[in-house]
């Protein structure tokens, strides 16, 4: 439970992502399930796709339609709780934020990982940026097993 | 004896804050850091912020000070910093000592404002005297401002913001943190900040706490317990891990003792973390032209530091007969993002905290 363990139960999880058939494109998915004062998503998004409204306790909101995937909200964030996801014919394409050293390096494979912190497959590594707008914090963008769609969250390296 | 019109104790975000609206007032101050670099708390925070944009969220802690005080280093005529010098007494007549240097110095002062943050609170168990045994403040500057490892294997105690987010920077140093334990029920910080952690496998022991730590020398080993409802120790629930180091995080309490000192009335407020001067919706307390902001006045976040902060300096300005030429606009926005800040769940606390203060919202 969220509460007591820090992570989230399958239903807060999937009630965060969009249905499927929009995932076809890359989209965020934004974990962020608590009232915080906190809004550096909704102001870092260049196509406004994230709305936190007034009250900046709000909980964030994606607009699917402007969201392109960009991935500048995923790196934003302060609380890491962004990813932006996409579905392949049998695989998941997933953007994440990775502050780390060392970091993954193009073509390698690592432990995917899940919300408790399980190892429950592998992830292929596609793409590591880090640019000076990012103040590091790198974007990793990794090849996952599709089933691995709601469980994934990040990666961790082979001890 | 040196005479100023206003002057600052404490430059984390409130004091440096405070200083760059008087400057921009056209007040002269003499802002003054017990610490060799100013910046207060954000100078040891490699993390992003949260918060609003507003308030520079998303920035790392680091590059908000150097942000705060690039403002006020742009005022040098006005605003004279005195870094690595301690405020050690405080009189009613306003008359200030200051240890600089091993030399005493006095000030009198018309107007004063205090910024001077928090400390932590400590944690009774046995033989927490033990090394190895480290505050989160000190973890930090540790490996923030000196780049050392506390340790290798490092236990967590307290599930506030702070511990949780130490907690990340300790995996972030290479540092082992094989749990975190919380005695209250739930996790007290944002879920965000613990869902990083479990993620990478930390596990989070709520309804738990430390028993005791063992070691000869230094810490070896530490024993938690479960908690049941009632707060009390569960038998037969020990848990014991090997570690070098234990780090506790159960929050902190506001460094008043300045204000006391002087005889301004204060108050005991649980939710704003001890002992706190009572104050009017101007943030001055019962004595005239004595001011307070920042977590010295109520612990919270840098993002109402620096807004308490912004506000505190402009009302003090111009009560010295300096006003801001946007004073009424700036006072409201000032007002209204406090209280946006403050508007949430996380907020609840602080805003009845405040009203037990004596119902100024804004304080
Ligand atoms: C680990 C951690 C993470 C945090 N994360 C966030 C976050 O993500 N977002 C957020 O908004 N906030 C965060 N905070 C909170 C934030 O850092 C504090 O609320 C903020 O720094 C308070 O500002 P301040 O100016 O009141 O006090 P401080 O920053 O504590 O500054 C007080 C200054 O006064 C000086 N001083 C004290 N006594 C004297 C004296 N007698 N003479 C001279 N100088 C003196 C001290 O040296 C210090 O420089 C975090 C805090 C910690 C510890
Ligand atoms: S991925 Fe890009 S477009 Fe989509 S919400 Fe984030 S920043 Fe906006
Ligand atoms: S920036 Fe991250 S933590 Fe802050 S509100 Fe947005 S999603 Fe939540």
């Amino acid at each position: 439970m969220l509460e007591r363990d820090g992570y989230a139960t399958h239903e807060q999880i999937s009630s965060r992502f969009p249905k499927v058939e929009l995932l076809v494109k890359p989209k965020a998915v934004i974990e962020c399930y608590e009232n915080i004062p906190c809004n550096p998503c909704s102001t870092s998004c260049p196509f406004n796709a994230i709305t936190i409204g007034k009250d900046i306790n709000n909980i964030p909101q994606v607009d699917y339609d402007k969201c392109t995937g960009c991935g500048i909200c995923v790196h934003s964030c302060p609380g890491l709780a962004i990813m932006v996801c996409e579905v392949l014919a049998d695989k998941v394409r997933f953007k994440i934020p990775y502050e780390f050293l060392p970091r993954p390096i193009e073509n390698e494979v690592w432990q995917a990982v899940n919300r408790k912190g399980d190892v429950i497959g592998e992830a292929l590594i596609e793409k590591v940026s880090l640019n000076n707008r990012q103040d590091r914090t790198a974007l990793v963008q990794v090849l996952v097993n599709k089933e691995f769609i709601y469980e994934f969250v990040t990666i961790r390296r082979e001890s | 004896m040196i005479s100023k019109d206003l002057v600052i104790i404490g430059g984390g975000p409130a004091g440096l804050c405070a200083a760059r609206m008087a400057a921009e007032a056209g007040q002269s101050a003499i802002l003054i850091d017990r610490n060799a670099k100013l910046g207060g708390q954000l100078i040891k925070q490699t993390h992003m912020f949260f918060g609003s944009e507003k308030q520079y969220a998303k920035t790392r802690g680091i590059d908000i000070a150097k942000k705060l005080l690039d403002d006020v280093g742009s005022y040098p005529e006005l605003i004279e910093v005195w870094e690595d010098a301690t405020v050690v007494g405080l009189y009613p007549d306003k008359v200030i000592t200051v240890l600089k240097q091993e030399k005493y110095l006095k000030i009198q002062a018309k107007a004063i404002i205090v910024a001077t943050g928090a400390s932590e609170k400590v944690l009774a168990f046995e033989n927490n005297d033990l090394p190895g045994i480290y505050g989160a403040g000190a973890v930090q500057t540790l490996m923030n401002v000196y780049g050392v490892k506390p340790g290798n294997k490092i236990i967590m105690v307290g599930s506030g913001n702070i511990g949780l987010i130490v907690s990340y920077q300790l995996m972030q140093a290479g540092v082992e943190v094989v749990s975190l334990v919380e005695a209250s029920p739930n996790i007290g910080g944002y879920k965000v900040h613990a869902a990083k952690l479990r993620r990478y496998g930390v596990e989070i022991n709520t309804s738990c706490t430390i028993k005791k730590a063992i070691g000869k020398e230094a810490v070896e080993k530490v024993v938690t317990i479960k908690l049941d409802e009632n707060w009390n120790e569960i038998p037969g629930t020990e848990k014991t891990y090997e570690v070098d180091a234990i780090c506790i995080a159960v929050g902190l309490t506001p460094l008043t003792s300045l204000l006391s000192m002087i005889g301004c009335e204060m108050k005991y407020i649980s939710e704003l973390g001890g002992l706190v001067p009572v104050t009017n919706k101007y943030h001055e307390t019962s004595i005239d032209n004595i001011y307070v902001c920042g977590d010295s006045s109520g612990i919270e976040e840098a993002s109402s530091a620096i807004v308490e902060g912004y506000l505190t300096g402009l009302i003090a300005s111009s009560k010295l007969g300096k006003k801001h030429p946007k004073f009424a606009e700036l006072v409201d926005d000032f007002q209204s993002q406090l209280e946006n800040l403050r508007n949430g769940p996380f907020g609840a606390k602080i805003r009845q905290g405040l009203k037990k203060l004596g119902g100024s919202v804004d304080a």
